[in-house]
C-alpha cells in the first residue's frame, strides 16, 4: 500500500477541492479515500441547477460542479479510492480503511483533513409519535432514489422541515408527477434560502406552513396519513390539528456533521455545530488533523465549502512542508447576541497571513443589524446587514493586521 | 398431517420449535407476518430478568430463574449476543425500604442466586449517574442483557436446521378438531396436525377461544413505549436499572444494551387495538419523566429512535402452559418475563408435546448454530484474510454500524433468511443506527433485489404493503 503525505477522507466536494489546493501547494503524495462509487459526494444527486455562482460565475447542476473539481483531481494526477469506507483514524494520524480490491489496509500520513459532509437528522431523532411505516425519508435519502435511480418514493407527499433539500424536493417530487401537499416547518421561519423558496414553493403553488410540525403518523404498512398541528413554544397547540391523506413523508429537518471518526481519534468538537473545534488554518486540536466543509460546519452554499476546504488544503501543505510560522499568540474567538457560533473557535495572528475568514449562523431572524466584530476593546470590523437568516451562512473577512492586540476576538450583532 | 403445527413465530413459538426439534417430528411453524420475531419478541426490553420479581410459586417466577440459568449456555450454543451485566432495582426512599426488602425475600424464595441489597455507597459506586435521592438497591448479578431479535433468529435458524418448516405470512383464521388432531385453517390454505401449539402472543387468547371455549381467556396488548439512544449514551448505566415501584411511583427501566446503545422505557398502556404500536406524545412523555427517577441526566437528546411494543397481559398475570385439550397446547400469556424465560418455556411446551405425541429423540439433532460472522469482532489479520477470501465483506453498507455487504448476503441466505428491508435490519444492525436506514436503504434494497431475484419496487420494509418505492419518476405524467 502506498503511503500517502496527505489522506483526505471524503471525495465531495470539500475533499476534491482540499486535494487540488494542497496539490498546488506543492504536496506531491496525497491519496483522497471515497467511499461511494464515484467522486462528487451529495453533489452526485443534486441536479438541479443554481451551483457555483460564486466561484464559476454560472450556474451549473450538482454533478456539472463536481465535474469542474474532479476534472483538476485528474489533471494534477491525484490518487484516489472509491468503495472504500475509513474505518478509523486514530490519534497519531493512522487511517484503517477498507474496500473489495485492497482488503483491509492501514496508512500513517503526516497529515489528514477531514472531510466527511453530514447526514441528515432522521425521524427517530424528532421524536414524531406513531407508527413506524414505510412511506417515511429523509429528503436526501429520496433524492438519491429519485435523481440517481429513478425511483418515485411517493404520490402524495407532505415534507417536514424547510432545509433547503425538503424545499428542492418539493419541487423535483412535482415535476416528477407526485402531488406535495404542503411543507411544514417548526420554526417561524424556514431554515432554507430565500431563493428556495420562491423556486421551489411559491412556483409550483406549494404552502409552506410555518410553526408547524407533525404530532401523528397513521398506516401500519405504508403512511396513510399525518396530523399536522401549529406549534407554539415549540408544543403543538391542542386543538390545530389538520389531517393529511398522504402515502409519504419526507423530513428535511436539520444535518448533522458526520464526526464518528473525528471523535474517535480525539478531535475536540463543537456542541454548537457538532464540527470539529479549529483554529484559523482550520485545523483541530490533533495537530496534522485539518477539518473542512460540511463535517466541520453545515454551508448553506457548495461555493463557501470549495473556498473553505481549499484553505484547509493550503494549511495542510503548510504543515507537511514544515512552512508554518510558528503559533505564537492564541486568541479565542467569542460570539453574543444571536450569533450562535464561529469557526474558527481560536485564531493564531501569527499564522493567519493577510486575512481570517470567520464564518457563522445566527440563531433567529434579525433586521437591521449590524455585524460587528471586536478585538479586545476595539471594533475591528462593521458591516451592516438588513436582514440576517438562520438559514444563510455569514461571512467576514478580517484583516490580520488588525489582530495584533487585545486578547479575545469577539463576533456580535449589533443594532444597525 | 404434520405432527405437530406451532402457530407463532415470536420467541416462544420459536423456543417450542427449537425444543421440538429434538424430537422424531414432522414440525411447522406458522405466521402471519412475513418472518420471525415481528410481534412482541421485537419491541421489548431486550433484557433478562433474574427472576426476583415474579410471585413465588408461580410458573412465571419458575420459569423466569430457569430461563434465566439456561441463557448463559444457550447463547454459546446459539451464538447469539447476551451479557449477564447484573441488575439493579433502586429504592429512592427510607419508606419504601420495606418493598426492597420483600423483593429480596421473594427472589430468594424463587432461588435467585446471589441477590443481595446495597446501601449508597456502593451504589453510588457501581451506578454513578444514579439518582441523588437513591437509598439502596437490591443488586441481581445475574440479570442480562440480549439481542430479542438475535435470541429469536438463532432458534428459527436451529430449528430448521433441525428439520422445522417455516411458513410466513400465514395468518390462521380458525380452528377445529379433526380425527387424530386438528385441522387449522388460514388465508393459505388447510393444514392439519396430530397437536397445535398456541404461540400466538397478543393473539393467543383467540386460539384458545376456539379450542376451548368453555374456559375462555382474554389477552390485553399492553403497550409500551420506548427511546433508544446513540451509542454516546451507552455508557450512561452500565446495570440494568429498575425504580422500585414506591413514594414517586412506578419508574421505566434505563438499560444498556448488548449492541451499545441505552434504552428507556416502558411504558403500561392498555390498548384495545393489538396492533396498536404506535407511539403516542403522551406516552414517549410519560418516559422522558419518568426515565428521571431512577437514573440522573440521561441525554435524552441523544436518541435515535423511539418504538413501541404489546406485550400479552392476561388478568392473572401468570404465564398459561398446558395441553388445554387434547392434542392443543398453549403457550399463551407470555408477557414479561417471557424473552427471558424462552428458553425454558421452549423446554416446557417440547415436553409436553412429546407426552401427548409419545415422540422419540433424534440421534442427529445438532444443538449449535453459528450467527453471522461480526468482521468487527476479528483483529486485524483475521478481517484483512476474511475479506481476501471475499472481498464482500470489504465494503461497507451501513455506516452508522459498520456493517458490510457479506454479513448482508449471509442474512438473506439463511434459513429463515432476511427478504425486507428490517429482515436485514434485525439480523445484521443495517439501519439500526444513528442515521436509522437513511444512507444504507438504497443499498440493502439493491442487495435485496440481486439476491432474491425480485425488482427493486417489490422490496418492503417489513412485508405486505409496506413498499419502499411506488413507481418510477414521471410514470403518471
Amino acid at each position: 500500500m502506498n503511503n500517502a503525505d496527505l489522506v483526505i477522507i471524503g471525495g465531495g466536494p470539500a475533499g476534491l477541492a482540499a486535494a487540488v489546493a494542497a496539490r498546488k501547494s506543492g504536496v506531491q503524495d496525497i491519496l483522497i479515500l471515497e467511499r461511494d462509487n464515484e467522486l462528487g459526494g451529495i453533489l452526485n444527486q443534486c441536479i438541479h441547477n443554481g451551483f457555483g455562482l460564486h466561484t464559476f460565475k454560472e450556474e451549473l447542476t450538482g454533478p456539472e460542479y463536481a465535474a469542474r473539481f474532479i476534472d483538476q483531481v485528474r489533471e494534477l494526477d491525484i490518487a484516489y479510492k472509491l468503495n472504500t469506507m475509513v474505518l478509523d483514524l486514530a490519534a497519531d494520524k493512522t487511517v484503517t480503511a477498507m474496500n473489495k480490491t485492497d482488503g483491509l489496509f492501514q496508512l500513517h500520513p503526516k497529515a489528514v483533513i477531514l472531510a466527511m459532509g453530514c447526514r441528515e437528522r432522521p425521524r427517530g431523532a424528532l421524536n414524531i409519535p406513531g407508527y413506524r411505516p414505510a412511506g417515511i425519508f429523509t429528503a436526501g435519502t429520496a433524492q438519491r432514489l429519485v435523481n440517481m435511480e429513478g425511483y418515485l418514493p411517493g404520490r402524495r407527499v407532505v415534507i417536514l422541515g424547510s432545509g433547503d433539500i425538503g424545499l428542492i424536493m418539493a419541487r423535483r417530487m412535482t415535476l416528477e408527477g407526485a402531488k406535495v401537499l404542503c411543507v411544514a416547518e417548526l420554526m417561524p421561519y424556514s431554515g432554507g434560502l430565500k431563493r428556495n423558496i420562491v423556486q421551489c414553493l411559491d412556483d409550483f403553488g406549494i404552502p409552506l406552513k410555518l410553526s408547524h410540525t407533525v404530532v401523528d403518523i397513521q398506516g401500519k404498512e405504508r403512511v396513510t396519513g399525518i396530523t399536522l398541528a401549529q406549534v407554539e413554544n415549540g408544543r403543538p397547540i391542542p386543538g390545530t390539528e389538520e389531517h393529511y391523506d398522504c402515502d409519504t413523508l419526507l423530513l428535511s429537518c436539520g444535518l448533522l456533521p458526520e464526526n464518528e471518526l473525528s471523535r474517535a481519534a480525539g478531535v475536540e468538537l463543537s456542541p454548537v455545530t457538532g464540527g470539529p473545534a479549529v483554529n484559523e488554518s482550520l485545523e483541530t486540536n490533533l495537530p496534522g488533523v485539518f477539518a473542512a466543509g460540511n463535517v466541520l460546519h453545515v454551508h448553506d452554499l457548495v461555493d463557501y465549502v470549495s473556498e473553505e476546504a481549499a484553505a484547509a488544503g493550503t494549511h495542510a501543505a503548510a504543515f507537511i512542508l514544515g512552512s508554518e510560522p510558528p503559533a505564537g499568540r492564541i486568541l479565542p474567538v467569542h460570539c453574543t447576541n444571536g450569533v450562535r457560533y464561529t469557526v474558527p473557535t481560536t485564531i493564531r495572528p501569527d499564522c493567519a497571513g493577510d486575512t481570517v475568514t470567520l464564518r457563522f449562523r445566527v440563531g433567529g431572524v434579525y433586521k437591521n443589524k449590524k455585524i460587528a466584530v471586536y478585538c479586545g476593546e476595539s471594533c475591528i470590523y462593521s458591516r451592516k446587514r438588513p436582514v440576517l437568516a438562520p438559514g444563510e451562512m455569514e461571512t467576514v473577512r478580517l484583516k490580520a493586521d488588525l489582530l495584533r492586540s487585545g486578547d479575545a476576538v469577539t463576533v456580535t450583532l449589533e443594532e444597525g | 398431517m404434520y405432527d405437530s403445527i406451532i402457530i407463532g413465530a415470536g420467541v416462544s413459538g420459536c423456543a417450542c420449535a427449537r425444543e421440538l426439534s429434538r424430537y422424531s417430528a414432522n414440525i411447522l411453524v406458522v405466521e402471519k407476518e412475513e418472518d420471525v420475531c415481528c410481534g412482541t419478541s421485537k419491541a421489548n426490553s431486550a433484557i433478562v430478568h433474574a427472576g426476583y420479581d415474579a410471585a413465588h410459586g408461580s410458573l412465571m417466577a419458575r420459569l423466569n430463574v430457569e430461563g434465566s440459568r439456561r441463557m448463559p449456555a444457550l447463547a454459546k450454543e446459539l451464538d447469539f449476543a447476551y451479557e449477564q451485566c447484573g441488575s439493579l432495582v433502586v429504592c429512592l426512599s427510607e419508606e419504601d425500604r420495606p418493598a426492597l426488602e420483600k423483593l429480596y425475600e421473594n427472589g430468594v424464595a424463587n432461588g435467585v442466586e446471589g441477590l443481595r441489597i446495597i446501601e449508597r455507597d456502593e451504589l453510588v459506586l457501581m451506578e454513578p449517574n444514579i439518582a441523588d435521592s437513591a437509598v439502596a438497591a437490591l443488586w441481581a448479578p445475574t440479570g442480562g442483557i440480549v439481542c430479542p431479535f438475535g435470541l429469536t433468529f438463532a432458534l428459527a435458524e436451529n430449528a430448521a436446521k433441525n428439520g422445522v418448516a417455516f411458513r410466513f405470512d400465514t395468518k390462521v383464521t380458525g380452528l377445529h378438531p379433526i380425527k387424530g388432531g386438528w385441522a387449522v385453517e388460514t388465508d393459505g390454505g388447510t393444514l392439519e396436525a396430530r397437536c397445535i401449539v398456541n404461540a400466538a402472543g397478543v393473539y393467543a387468547d383467540t386460539l384458545h377461544n376456539l379450542a376451548d371455549a368453555a374456559h375462555p381467556m382474554k389477552i390485553t396488548a399492553r403497550r409500551g413505549d420506548y427511546f433508544l439512544l446513540d451509542h454516546t449514551a451507552g455508557q450512561h448505566v452500565r446495570h440494568t436499572v429498575f425504580q422500585l415501584p414506591g413514594k414517586y411511583g412506578k419508574g421505566v427501566l434505563v438499560t444498556p444494551t448488548v449492541h451499545g446503545n441505552l434504552l428507556v422505557g416502558p411504558t403500561a398502556i392498555d390498548v384495545d387495538d393489538k396492533e396498536a404500536t404506535a407511539t403516542t406524545a403522551a406516552g414517549l412523555d410519560e418516559v422522558r419523566t419518568k426515565s428521571g427517577l431512577a437514573v440522573k441526566d440521561i441525554p435524552l437528546r441523544q436518541t435515535i429512535t423511539s418504538f413501541a411494543g404489546l406485550r400479552a397481559h392476561e388478568a392473572r398475570h401468570d404465564f398459561f402452559i398446558g395441553e388445554i385439550a387434547p392434542g392443543f397446547v398453549d403457550c399463551a400469556a407470555i408477557e414479561s418475563p417471557g424473552l427471558s424465560s424462552a428458553p425454558a418455556i421452549g423446554a416446557m411446551v417440547a415436553g409436553i408435546v412429546r407426552d401427548s405425541l409419545h415422540l422419540k429423540e433424534k440421534a442427529d439433532f445438532d444443538p449449535t448454530r453459528k450467527g453471522i460472522l461480526d468482521p468487527k469482532t476479528l483483529d486485524f489479520a483475521a478481517r484483512a484474510e476474511l475479506i481476501r477470501q471475499n472481498p464482500a465483506y470489504g465494503q461497507i453498507i451501513c455506516r452508522c454500524e459498520s456493517v458490510t455487504e457479506g454479513e448482508i448476503i449471509d442474512a438473506i441466505r439463511r434459513t429463515p433468511g432476511a427478504r425486507s428491508l428490517d429482515g436485514v435490519k434485525r439480523r445484521t444492525r443495517a439501519g439500526m443506527g444513528r442515521c436509522q436506514a437513511g444512507f444504507c436503504s438504497p443499498r440493502v434494497m439493491e442487495i435485496l433485489s440481486r439476491e432474491l431475484g425480485v425488482d427493486q419496487s417489490e422490496i418492503t420494509k417489513s412485508g405486505g404493503g409496506s413498499k419502499i418505492i411506488v413507481g418510477t419518476n414521471k410514470d403518471t405524467l
